[in-house]
């Protein structure tokens, strides 16, 4: 089946260093990593082992020190601003603090209509723009009556991040990268917010990139999962193989530190 | 029988808003904690988890008021009590809190040791520094925290370090009661473990007799506590021992809850997370019937009649829904074999 999978995004070699001299560290350390088509990937990590700077690699928003991104199999090229905004319409984020996604000048209907602007919508009729945002916050359960003319702070983190799906349910990009979305919302949401993420999936057939700290949440939404420690991969292959059959050593750690509800939680090992 | 170390008799407390309306957020709240016991919390947020918390410790300062209702910790009424005196009596020596942020409670300034002595200070027990730094010494050493960290700085310490030496520094008094409000929300899965290690170390050496734990992770609760409460806008839901709470939950937002657990524990992914569609209800104005009706998957026209008592099934277990037992678990059954079609 691995034959027929179309790479979507994929990147050899590359590495992050921060500092120089003794303070030299490599936050992301050579580091491969092959994403196909309609994929939902993890990478799961420590915090500190350098799934956020590799995160902000492939999304063109640091560059990387060495090594190589390619993109739909050709080198990716964002050298100038306009050859960027061209990439950033193909793979789009969602940050971990939904507070601060927003501009807090900004009314929330004017977040989703810079998407439709950017999906060409420029000259579409006044009215005709508010039905697609009154269907994009119907999609993540939202009432658009209720959001209109509102601003950010006016609304939970819960209800921001999936105005944050909604984002995306407009955009349509190939590529989401979710960044910890879930962490700072209560466990009710949480599960309405994966839903609801996997629910756009499964529409538009994007490939997803979660990064988690959550082994439990990697399970629960991915096909395949990376296991990151000091900016290297140490363990990857499918959610099944690495969380329920782990390897590594860091793998079982990673594993034994999340409460369980099935079998004894073992607190003797910190 | 064991002593009751605190019990609350239908506890009600409000926030005034600026514009002078009355939030109940927490409405005619009952519960009672035994010696060695340990009672866990749960709800989503804005359900009163940490006004009930900030309730039970007498710390009534505008804009949440004391309403009715007794609070008795170890035998003393602190109801109606002035914040300042209750500060004096019981805050440290007979109940301790720790709020979500804890590690921000220390002074950037200070190294830990003159922060204990200031704490301590204030409650005029001991009197010499040398004292102090045994008493705190001690505490460290049967906690498993290196003893270097008290010469430190703030700075110098980890967040998961910083967490683990404020909830250190709030039982060096030995408080009868340990309300932890999201002790390790803020912290990655291995100092959270930490910490939760250490909060059922503190009950077995007998630093805290009973311990209060609030959180909305229910997989942290099962593995805590004794009993878990559902709070829900105010209200308590249900109250269950916690293996009965998470496998067999009678109240449809309890059951709702459980189904959001995720553990990366086996057939995890063959099961649907169950969301409960919605928001809580807004407590200026609460619903007439049961506060929960309108999200509610099996709601009757009877529900919003009129208000919900709570039922009570024998084993210290209560739940507030209008359907008995048996109707609840037929629902259920129903229902799963419905999905397993």
């Amino acid at each position: 089946m691995s034959n027929e999978r179309n790479l979507c995004l994929s990147a050899s070699g590359l590495t992050k260093v921060f500092g120089f001299g003794r303070q030299k560290t490599a936050a992301v350390d050579h580091v491969d990593i092959n994403l196909y088509e309609g994929e939902v990937v993890s990478i799961v990590g420590e915090s500190g082992s350098g799934k956020t700077t590799l995160a902000k690699m492939l999304l063109g928003l640091l560059g990387p020190t060495e090594g190589d991104i390619y993109f739909q199999g050709k080198k990716r090229d964002i050298s100038t601003q306009r050859k960027k905004q061209e990439y950033w319409k193909n793979i789009q984020a969602i940050f971990q603090d939904p507070f601060s996604s927003y501009n807090i000048f900004d009314k929330v209907d004017a977040v989703l209509l810079d998407c439709i602007h950017m999906r060409g919508g420029r000259k579409l009729p006044h009215e005709k723009k508010i039905e697609i945002m009154a269907e994009a916050c119907s999609f993540v359960n939202l009432k658009f009556e209720e959001l209109t003319n509102k601003y950010p702070f006016e609304l939970s983190g819960g209800q921001m991040q999936r105005l944050m799906i909604a984002r995306i349910f407009l955009l349509k990009p190939k590529i989401l990268l979710a960044d910890e979305p879930t962490s700072m919302i209560d466990a009710c949401s949480r599960a309405t917010i994966l839903d609801e993420l996997m629910q756009l999936r499964n529409e538009t057939g994007m490939t997803v990139i979660f990064i988690t700290h959550d082994i439990g949440l990697a399970y629960y939404v991915s096909d395949s999962v990376y296991i990151m420690e000091h900016g290297k991969f140490v363990e990857s292959g499918t959610a099944d193989d690495v969380i329920l059959h782990p390897k590594e050593p860091y793998t079982k750690r990673l594993i034994s530190d999340v409460p369980k509800i099935h079998e004894e939680w073992d607190l003797s090992t910190v | 029988m064991p002593n009751t170390m605190l019990e609350v008799n239908e506890l009600t407390t409000k926030y005034v808003t600026r514009f002078k309306e009355d939030v109940y957020a927490v409405d005619h709240v009952s519960l009672k904690v035994e010696e060695g016991r340990s009672l866990g919390i749960a709800g989503e947020s804005g359900c009163g988890k940490s006004t009930l918390a900030l309730s039970l410790m007498g710390y009534y300062f505008p804009p949440l008021h004391y309403m009715s209702g007794d609070i008795i910790i170890n035998g003393k009424n602190i109801s109606g009590m002035d914040p300042d005196e209750v500060r004096k009596l019981v805050l440290g020596t007979e109940i301790a809190y720790i709020p979500q942020a804890a590690m921000n409670a220390l002074n950037p300034t200070q190294k830990i040791i003159s922060f204990i002595e200031d704490v301590v200070q204030a409650h005029e027990l001991y009197q010499t520094k040398k004292e102090i730094y045994e008493l705190a010494r001690k505490c460290f050493d049967t906690l498993g925290l290196p003893e270097d960290a008290l010469q430190k700085y703030p700075v110098e310490l980890s967040g998961g370090m910083k967490q683990r030496v404020v909830i250190a520094v709030s039982v060096l008094l030995l408080p009868k009661v340990l309300i932890a409000d999201e002790p390790s929300s803020a912290l990655d899965v291995t100092s959270q473990k930490m910490v939760i290690k250490m909060l059922r170390q503190l009950m077995e050496v007998g630093f805290i007799s009973s311990l209060i734990f609030i959180t909305h992770e229910l997989p942290l609760l099962y593995n805590v506590t004794d009993d878990i409460m559902v709070m829900y806008a105010g209200q308590i839901m249900e109250k269950a021992t916690s293996k009965e709470a998470v496998f067999d939950p009678l109240h449809p937002y309890s059951k709702g809850l459980m189904g959001s657990i995720i553990v990366p524990e086996k057939g995890l992914r063959n099961v649907k997370l169950t969301a409960i569609p919605g928001v809580p209800p807004n407590l200026k104005k609460p619903p007439t019937g049961c506060r929960f009706a309108e999200r509610c998957k099996y709601v009757r026209p009877e529900c919003t009649l009129h208000a919900i008592p709570l039922r009570e099934i024998g084993g210290g277990r209560m739940y507030r829904c209008i359907l008995s037992e048996k109707e609840l678990r037929e629902t259920y059954a129903r229902e799963a074999h419905k999905n397993v079609k």
